[in-house]
């Protein structure tokens, strides 16, 4: 059996309360998996910690066979984090973002070159790549620091709500690209609250509710899960998360 | 509503509001955000109040026992102490009236509201000559009571001569600001604004210490505005240039004079500027929406080391910040006159040392505070760094070796200068600013949390502890340098261990860091 992309197993975490709960799942190679759940689910906890910016209480994290708690710097040169809000300096064009990126993720000169031209290129940014990033809208930010996210031909992209805020271009040019990096062998895993995209973009889906995986599957298992055959991902998610709620009331 | 409010949308509401934000963000200020402090606040205020009382009694008691006389060096000296505080209130007004221009806070939601933008900014360019005013007046407040106490009661005229400059101070930082608006526009404004209150705020102090030195031999400016060589080239006690210092000793019609023309001043700028600042301030809005091109920075991707490419980050970044530059300039103009004084006292370097090295290492260690803040917490990008295949150890240290690569760049020139002099005092002004650095930027490390870079004019309020420590650290390791390069070695190791028992004080209250 080849190794997975991503396999989490028993995650927990717990600030003044739980907040990821034994959470376990996993993606393979090469698979777009989108992680669901209500605001205060546990995503963004559960993917920092796969991301290494938070520490796990307990469970286990292996990114392509590595254990990321104990080979930390090992499994980040494989991986790529995009938050919600775009992480980049203002002070600096998006060229040199890019040169600062491929710089600290050791990508050889002329690979790094190569691929930011692409980039840049590619999420139209082109004709911005010599101006600071102050002046960007919330769209060229993102663009930027997805460029950033790609620019080390990562094997594993994270991503936290990273069509929040963009404008439909925008979007679109980002699912565009992930798409093309899935399909070129590039695993992929984003949390969303826009379950359109997500019904149209993941192979497989993860519903998580107060910290733990409720659901998980394609579309289809998830609706035969839910007992819901052709019916949107909206209703199978709002049907889930409301049993959830219903038994753990119950108990 | 109560009817005792005042109406919506009017100045007195505008003024309202005004204060309770100023007061709300002072308080934070002073509790670093943590509610209940209201009564250790009052007592460390008292306590400062008592201290800056009792070192103003030390330094004027001499003058007041000995009997003030009122003759023309007593008048130069009041009046050139008025002239170093406008030029410190013009500074700051400067950039009060920039942050105005430039930083957003509220203003979109003001100027998009159906209420006069006229009556906002005649209530914010008063917010400024008052701010402008309060800072001296807590500067000079205590000398001002400690004269009107043990002199003469008519000193306390002073007080409304010092809001009159803050008055005075602000209207012309608004005509300055204004004007640079019209002719270089908004965008170089920014930059220009910041540098020329920079050179404000240091120029005239340094302009008298040069006077100073090359008329006397010595740093005191006081000294100097007492001479002979100002008191025989100053008009008779009748002239009007001493309205001014009249003014301060409590005679009616100059403090008339003073006060009623200074507000004058204030209010005729109020009244011609309000109205177009509002529209300014879209202009200046405006210019966050355009894209600066970086022409001569051409990005090679050349496979460096992750210390190298930090590094060069921060290097970037810093040069790109035009406050800072501003600031940084600030603190080498304070090392002209020092290094005037080496280049005078040729051939007298032990005696210089003293003055000049102590200056040096002071202002080192609170450049490199200031720069470590913003290379170890003033990180845009902290999860992109996080989620990096860098160690954590290797980060710091990039930011740290970054750090000391700046301070190394901007005091080598005047090392070599005390070198060329004397190579031995080069050698102990080295190490103090190798010590004094490092210490602030372990301070800055102990204390590092996460923030904006663009958050800098307000790192103090973070962690008053750090801020304290930064302070005393880099003024104890200035005095141990003094007393090393002055041979007085004797007293050195007392203020070494002041100094490590500041470092180790600050250690203690760092705070727990999270992953």
């Amino acid at each position: 059996m080849s190794e997975m992309a991503l396999e989490v197993k028993d995650l927990s975490k717990t600030f003044d309360r739980p907040a990821v709960n034994n959470l376990s799942f996993s993606v393979n190679p090469g698979e777009f998996y989108a992680l669901l759940g209500p605001n205060g689910a546990g995503k963004t906890t559960s993917l920092r910690m796969v991301a290494g910016l938070l520490q796990a209480d307990g469970g286990s994290i292996h990114v392509f066979g590595e254990d990321a708690m104990h080979n930390q710097v090992g499994v980040k040169q494989m991986m790529a984090w995009v938050p919600d809000e775009p992480m980049i300096y203002d002070r600096l064009t998006p060229l040199e973002y890019l040169e600062f990126v491929a710089g600290l993720w050791g990508v050889p000169t002329e690979v790094a070159k190569q691929n930011a031209i692409e980039l840049l290129d590619w999420l139209a940014l082109e004709p911005h790549a010599h101006e600071r990033c102050e002046g960007f809208s919330k769209g060229m930010r993102q663009k930027v620091a997805l460029a950033g996210a790609l620019v080390h031909d990562p094997r594993l992209i994270i991503l936290d709500e990273p069509l929040t805020g963009l404008d439909a271009g925008s979007a679109r040019l980002v699912k565009d690209v992930l798409l093309a990096r899935v399909k070129q062998g590039c695993s992929v895993i984003m949390t969303t609250h826009i379950l359109e995209v997500a019904e149209r973009m993941a192979e497989r889906i993860g519903v998580i509710s107060k910290g733990r995986l409720i659901a998980e599957g394609t579309l289809n298992a998830l609706r035969v899960q839910a007992g819901q055959e052709n019916t949107t991902l909206e209703e199978i998610f709002l049907g889930l998360v409301e049993d959830d709620n219903e038994l753990v009331d119950a108990a | 509503m109560s009817f005792a409010n005042p109406t919506v949308g009017s100045i007195s509401w505008f003024a309202k509001h005004e204060f309770n934000l100023s007061w709300r963000d002072f308080v934070r200020m002073m509790s670093a955000g943590k509610p209940g402090r209201e009564r250790a606040i009052l007592g460390f205020i008292l306590f400062a109040v008592v201290v800056i009382h009792g070192l103003a009694y030390l330094v004027l008691s001499p003058a007041i026992k000995s009997g003030l006389v009122v003759d023309k060096a007593l008048f130069a000296a009041i009046t050139g102490s008025l002239l170093l505080t406008v030029s410190l209130m013009m500074s700051q007004a400067m950039e009060l009236v920039t942050r105005v221009f430039y930083s957003r806070s509220d203003l979109d939601l003001i100027l998009s509201s159906p209420v006069s933008a006229r009556r906002i900014f005649i209530v914010r360019i008063g917010a400024i000559a008052v701010a402008t005013a309060a800072l001296s007046l807590l500067i000079f407040g205590s000398a001002i009571n400690i004269l009107a106490i043990f002199d003469d009661v008519r000193w306390l005229a002073a007080y409304p001569v010092i809001i009159a400059c803050g008055a005075l101070s602000t209207a012309i930082s608004l005509g300055l600001t204004i004007l640079m608006f019209e002719t270089i526009g908004a965008k170089r404004t920014r930059l220009v604004s910041q540098i020329i209150a920079a050179v404000v705020g240091a120029g005239f102090i340094i302009g008298i210490q040069l006077a100073a030195i090359a008329s006397l031999g010595s740093i005191s400016r006081f000294e100097f505005l007492t001479s002979n060589v100002v008191v025989d080239s100053v008009p008779d006690l009748q002239s009007w240039i001493w309205i001014p210092a009249r003014a301060v000793m409590g005679d009616l019609s100059a403090l008339f004079l003073a006060v009623a023309g200074s507000f004058a001043i204030l209010g005729t700028t109020m009244l011609l500027f309000a109205q177009s600042f509002g529209e300014r301030v879209i202009v200046a809005a405006g210019i966050s929406q355009t894209h600066s091109e970086v022409k001569a920075s051409v990005a090679t991707f050349n496979n460096k080391s992750h210390g190298a490419v930090l590094r060069n980050k921060e290097w970037k970044l810093l040069l790109r910040d035009h406050w800072l530059v501003s600031q940084t300039l600030m603190q080498i103009l304070y090392l002209i006159p020092p290094a005037f004084m080496l280049w005078q006292g040729f051939g007298n370097a032990g005696a210089l040392a003293v003055v000049a090295i102590p200056v040096l290492v002071m202002a080192a260690g609170q450049l490199a505070g200031g720069l470590a803040w913003l290379a170890i917490s003033g990180e845009d990008a902290p999860q992109l760094v996080q989620t990096a295949p860098v160690a954590n150890g290797a980060v710091i240290r990039a930011k740290v070796e970054a750090v000391l690569g700046a301070i190394a760049i901007v005091v080598s020139p005047i090392l070599l200068l005390i070198a060329y002099f004397d190579l031995k005092s080069a050698a102990i002004a080295a190490i103090g600013i190798s010590v004094a650095t490092v210490s602030a930027t372990m301070i800055q490390l102990w204390f590092r949390s996460q923030a904006k870079r663009s958050n800098f004019r307000r790192r103090q309020t973070s962690s008053k502890v750090a801020t304290l420590a930064e302070a005393f650290s880099s003024i104890l390791w200035a005095g141990t340098t003094g007393l090393i390069a002055a041979g007085v070695w004797i007293l050195a190791p007392i203020t070494v261990l002041l100094a490590l028992g500041t470092l180790w004080i600050a250690r203690s209250f760092r705070p727990q860091q999270e992953n």
